[in-house]
C-alpha cells in the first residue's frame, strides 16, 4: 500500500497501475475523488437500477393495499365516495415510492460496499488514520493474479509516494479497525 | 493552521470558505469542537434550561394522557387549536434541512456545504417535536397504532381518503427519509471522529456508529450515487410533506380552509420558516464556536435572499386567498376575510402582515442582509409571523363559520403553552448534544469544497502539503 499526500497522485498512480495490468486494488481517500473509482477499473454500479425497483415495489405495494383493503377485502361507504377512490390513494402511494426507494438506496449502498464491516486489514497499517483526514491511499491486494511482494512494492515505490507498507492480513488477532 | 489568512475576510463577500483552509485544518477545526474543547459554561446552561423545558414538556404529557385532551384549551366549534398550528409550524421548520441539504445539492450550490449538517438535525429534531402533536391531539392516543395498515381481528384498516391518514405516512415517510440522509452523510465524518478520537470509548462508539467505513474509491462511488439519489428523492418528498399538511385543510369545506392554493403556498411558507429557523440557530453558532471561516457571510446573505423570495411568495399568497375571497362571491367567503381583518382576532392577523410581508422587505437592501445582529432579529420575527399565519388559518376560520349559532372563541390554555415551549426546550436540548456529539459541519463534504477552491484558484499547492507535519496524528497505533 502507498501513501499519497494529493488526490492528483493517486489518480495518476491508480491509473499507471491499470496500465502496468492489476486489477485487484483499492484507493483510499478523505473525500470522493473524481475518477479515482474509475481509474482502479470500477465501472459497474448498479445501485440506480437497485434503487428503481425498490420504489416500484414501494409504490405499488402501496396502492395494490388501499385498492385492496377498500374494494375487495373490506368496503365500506365513506362520505359517499366510490371504492376505488384513485385520487385519494395518490399521497400514500407516493410516499411509499419514496420510502421503498430511499431505504433501498441506503440499505443497497452498505450492502455492495460489504458495510458494516468494523474490520478490515488496511486498519492494520500504521498512519492509515490519515485516509480520514489528509491523505490519499493506493492499494494493490495480493489476490491480484499479478501480485508479487518484491515486484510490487518496487513499482509502487516507482510512483513517487511518501511512503509503502505492508499490510498485514487479518491473521494477527489485530486486524481491528477500532484497535488504532 | 491557516495562520498567514489574508485579512480581505470581509472585503471578499464572495467566498463560501475562507481562503488558506487545508484538509486537515478543516478537519481539525470542525472535530475538535467534539473531541477536545472541554465544555462551555454557555452549552451547560443551554442545556439545562432546554432540558427543564423537557421536563415540563413530559409533565405536560403525563397530565393529558391522565386526565384527558380536555386540557387544551379547544372547545367547540374550533376544535383544531395550538396542536395543530404548532404541528405544522414545527414541520414547516423542518423542511428547510432538507432544501438545503437536498435541492441545493441538485442545484450543485457550493454554499450549502457548511451548513447542511446542523440544517439537517434541525430537521429531525423538529419533525420529532412536530411528531408529538398528532399523537397528543388525539383523544385516545393509546390507539394511534389503528392509523397504521397492518393485518388485524377485525378485518378494518385506515380511511385512505383521510389527509390525516396521508399525514401519518407523509411524517412517519419524512421522518425516516431525513434520518436516513442525514446518518449516511454522517458516516464519512463518523470514520474521522473514530480516527481522530484519543479516548478509547469515543472509539468505539463512533467506530460503531461509522461501520468500518474506510474510504474505498469504490464505496465512496456508490456513496455518491446513493446520496445524489437521495437529494433527488427527498426533493419531491419535501414538497409533497408539506402539500399533504396543507391538504388538511385544503380538502375541508370550511371557508378559509377549501382554497386551492394551499398546496404551493404551503411550501412556500414552511421553506420562510425553515430558513428563518437556520438563521436563528447559524448566527449563534459561528460566533460562539468560531466557525466564521466556514459560514461566512456569504451563507447569510444568501439565505436571506431565500427569506426574501419565500417572503414574497408567501405574501403573493395571502393576496391572493384575499382577492379570491371577494372574487368568489361567496358570502361564507367574503365574510371569512372580513373577519380575519376586523373580527375578534384582528391583532393576530394584523401582526401576521407586519411580520411575514413588511418586516422582510429590508432585505431588499445589502446593509440589511448583510448586518447579522439585524438578520437575527429578523429570524425570529418570521417564525413569530409564520407561527401566526398557521393560528390565522387554523383558529379564525374555524371560530366564525357557516351557522353563527355555533360561532366560538378559542384561547389556548396554560396547558396548550406548556406543552408549546415544552417542544421548544426539545428541540433546544436535542440541538445542544447533537453539538456535542457530532460534528455541526459536514467534514467530508468541506475537504471536497476545499479541493474544489483549490482546483478553480489553479493552485499547485495540493491540500496538505505544509500544515501537516502530523504531530498530531493518530499514530498512537497499537
Amino acid at each position: 500500500m502507498a501513501e499519497f499526500t494529493s488526490a492528483e497522485a493517486v489518480v495518476s498512480a491508480a491509473e499507471r497501475a491499470y496500465e502496468a495490468g492489476y486489477r485487484r486494488m483499492d484507493a483510499y481517500s478523505p473525500y470522493p475523488v473524481e475518477g479515482l473509482a474509475e481509474a482502479i477499473g470500477f465501472t459497474r454500479n448498479r445501485l440506480p437500477l437497485l434503487v428503481l425497483i425498490g420504489g416500484l415495489m414501494g409504490g405499488l405495494g402501496a396502492y395494490f393495499m388501499m385498492w385492496y383493503s377498500s374494494v375487495i377485502h373490506y368496503p365500506i361507504n365513506v362520505g359517499g365516495r366510490p371504492l376505488h377512490s384513485w385520487p385519494a390513494f395518490i399521497p400514500i402511494t407516493f410516499e411509499l415510492t419514496v420510502l421503498g426507494s430511499a431505504v433501498t438506496a441506503v440499505l443497497g449502498m452498505l450492502g455492495l460496499n460489504g458495510l458494516p464491516m468494523p474490520h478490515h486489514p488496511v486498519f492494520n497499517v500504521p498512519g492509515f488514520a490519515l485516509a480520514s483526514r489528509n491523505r490519499f491511499f493506493l492499494c494493490i491486494q495480493s489476490d491480484d493474479p499479478q501480485y508479487d511482494p518484491t515486484t510490487v512494492r518496487e513499482f509502487l515505490e516507482g510512483l513517487a509516494p511518501k511512503l509503502v507498507s505492508e499490510v498485514a492480513t487479518s491473521a494477527g488477532g489485530e486486524a481491528t479497525g477500532l484497535g488504532h | 493552521m491557516a495562520s498567514d489568512r489574508p485579512e480581505n475576510l470581509e472585503q471578499d463577500e464572495h467566498l463560501v470558505l475562507a481562503p488558506g483552509h487545508t484538509y486537515a485544518s478543516v478537519t481539525d477545526k470542525i472535530s475538535s469542537i467534539v473531541l477536545t474543547s472541554p465544555f462551555r459554561k454557555s452549552w451547560i446552561f443551554g442545556f439545562a434550561l432546554s432540558f427543564l423545558l423537557t421536563l415540563m414538556l413530559l409533565t405536560t404529557i403525563t397530565a393529558v394522557l391522565t386526565q384527558g385532551v380536555g386540557l387544551f384549551g379547544i372547545r367547540r366549534p374550533v376544535m383544531w387549536g395550538f396542536d395543530i398550528v404548532n404541528f405544522v409550524w414545527w414541520i414547516g421548520i423542518g423542511h428547510a434541512g432538507t432544501l438545503i441539504s437536498a435541492v441545493l445539492l441538485l442545484f450543485r450550490q457550493e454554499w450549502r456545504t457548511s451548513i447542511n449538517r446542523f440544517a439537517e438535525a434541525m430537521t429531525l429534531f423538529a419533525v420529532a417535536c412536530a411528531g408529538l402533536y398528532p399523537l397528543m391531539h388525539m383523544g385516545r392516543p393509546w390507539y394511534f397504532y389503528w392509523l397504521t395498515p397492518y393485518p388485524n381481528t377485525m378485518a378494518l384498516w385506515p380511511q385512505w381518503r383521510s389527509p390525516l391518514v396521508w399525514d401519518v405516512f407523509a411524517v412517519s415517510t419524512y421522518a425516516s427519509v431525513s434520518l436516513l440522509f442525514w446518518y449516511v452523510g454522517l458516516i464519512p465524518d463518523l470514520a474521522t471522529f473514530r480516527d481522530r478520537s484519543k479516548n478509547r470509548f469515543s472509539k468505539i462508539i463512533y467506530g460503531i456508529l461509522a461501520m468500518g467505513w474506510r474510504g474505498s474509491a469504490i464505496h465512496w462511488h456508490r456513496y455518491r450515487t446513493a446520496y445524489l439519489l437521495l437529494a433527488g428523492i427527498a426533493t419531491p418528498l419535501v414538497v409533497s410533506v408539506h402539500t399533504v399538511v396543507s391538504l388538511d385543510f385544503a380538502a375541508g369545506v370550511v371557508p378559509g380552509w377549501h382554497t386551492t392554493i394551499f398546496p404551493p403556498y404551503f411550501v412556500a411558507g414552511a421553506i420562510y420558516s425553515g430558513f428563518a429557523m437556520v438563521l436563528t440557530l447559524a448566527i449563534p453558532l459561528r460566533r460562539y464556536y468560531g466557525l466564521e471561516d466556514f459560514i461566512t457571510m456569504k451563507h447569510l446573505e444568501n439565505m436571506a435572499k431565500i427569506l426574501l423570495v419565500t417572503g414574497l411568495i408567501v405574501s403573493y399568497g395571502y393576496a391572493l386567498e384575499a382577492f379570491f375571497a371577494w372574487y368568489s362571491g361567496n358570502t361564507f367567503e367574503q365574510f371569512m376575510m372580513k373577519n380575519r381583518a376586523t373580527g375578534p382576532y384582528w391583532h393576530t392577523y394584523a401582526l401576521l402582515i407586519l411580520c411575514n410581508c413588511l418586516s422582510v422587505q429590508v432585505l431588499w437592501s445589502k446593509w440589511a442582509r448583510t448586518c447579522v445582529p439585524l438578520l437575527w432579529v429578523l429570524s425570529i420575527v418570521i417564525n413569530i409571523g409564520m407561527w401566526l399565519e398557521r393560528y390565522v388559518i387554523v383558529v379564525t376560520s374555524l371560530a366564525r363559520d357557516y351557522i353563527p349559532g355555533a360561532w366560538g372563541m378559542y384561547h389556548g390554555s396554560v396547558w396548550d403553552y406548556s406543552m408549546y415551549y415544552g417542544t421548544i426546550g426539545l428541540f433546544f436540548a436535542l440541538l445542544f448534544l447533537f453539538i456535542r456529539v457530532l460534528p455541526v459541519i459536514s467534514i467530508a463534504e468541506m475537504r471536497e469544497l476545499v479541493a474544489e477552491t483549490r482546483e478553480r484558484n489553479g493552485g499547485e499547492d495540493h491540500g496538505s502539503s505544509h500544515d501537516d507535519d502530523d504531530q498530531d496524528l493518530v499514530a498512537s497505533s497499537g
